[in-house]
């Protein structure tokens, strides 16, 4: 096994663990924190094409990535604050009532 | 052959975080395994030799994203439910899903072929190029990310402040 298999399997895990968190824990910031493995898992993917074709197009991509994370937690985290100040938990079962 | 123990212990380590993720209880546990899977990932891309991308990981994931996590932790630390609860109530359906889908990777990733060498791939990745090709290319793009992140920025705001309205 190469280092890009390896790096592609080792994406492909980390993704499939942090769906694996967003499915099935219950705690709204593990959700999130879940939510950024699994953006980590692709870029490491990306990082994995990029270095075998050596090309600047797949680093401008990750960087866009990183930039996209970075304004999804800082939109996220006020979402969380807001919900948790509401009901006083961060349960996900206590949101139920979200849904039409 | 040092080379290779440690990109396969760095994968171990992330691996290992990615896991505890899964297991741990208390949500601060869960953020220091997250950032010790990203320091694996950006010591990986460090060996690879993707020095800038490894360089943003620690800086922007690590330095900015996951310490911003860690104060909202401390922020709530409300002792309810979900603490003493790891998973929710969809648990069976959940692993057997996710099951699937990792059959499904496991089959694709065994499956496929090595990735075959790209035409001209025999220049490795170099910081100097990517400067240069990023600012002279890819400019647009640079300066459309400072104005998502401003957009950011105002709608953490706006959620803030009419959530303070809502609540008195």
């Amino acid at each position: 096994m190469d280092k890009t298999q390896l790096l592609l399997a080792l994406g492909a895990a980390l993704f499939t663990i942090g769906l694996a968190g967003v499915v099935l824990r219950r705690n709204l910031l593990v959700m999130l924190m879940c939510m950024e493995l699994m953006l980590n898992g692709v870029s490491a993917s990306l990082v994995a094409f990029l270095e075998r074709a050596g090309s600047t197009e797949g680093a401008v991509l990750v960087f866009l990535i990183f930039v996209v994370a970075a304004a999804e937690i800082g939109i996220a985290i006020p979402i969380v604050l807001l919900l948790a100040r509401h009901k006083r938990t961060l349960d996900l079962a206590a949101f139920s009532d979200l849904k039409g | 052959m040092i080379y290779n123990a440690l990109l396969w212990f760095f994968a171990a380590a992330a691996l290992a975080g990615g896991l505890l993720m899964l297991v741990a209880r208390h949500p601060m546990r869960v953020a220091l395994a997250l950032i010790a899977t990203m320091l694996s990932l950006a010591a990986i891309f460090a060996m690879l030799g993707v020095h800038v991308i490894a360089v943003f990981q620690v800086l922007i994931y690590v330095g900015a994203v996951m310490v911003f996590m860690v104060y909202a932790i401390m922020l709530l630390d409300v002792r309810d439910a979900s603490f003493l609860e790891r998973y929710s109530s969809w648990l069976w359906p959940g692993v057997a899903g996710l099951a699937l889908l990792a059959l499904a990777l496991v089959v694709g990733l065994w499956q496929g072929a090595p990735p075959a060498a790209v035409a001209g791939s025999d220049e490795p990745f170099r910081v100097q190029p990517f400067s240069v090709a990023f600012l002279n290319e890819y400019w647009l793009y640079f300066e459309l990310t400072s104005v998502l992140l401003l957009a950011a920025v105002v709608a953490a705001i706006a959620i803030l402040k009419v959530g303070g309205r809502r609540n008195g």
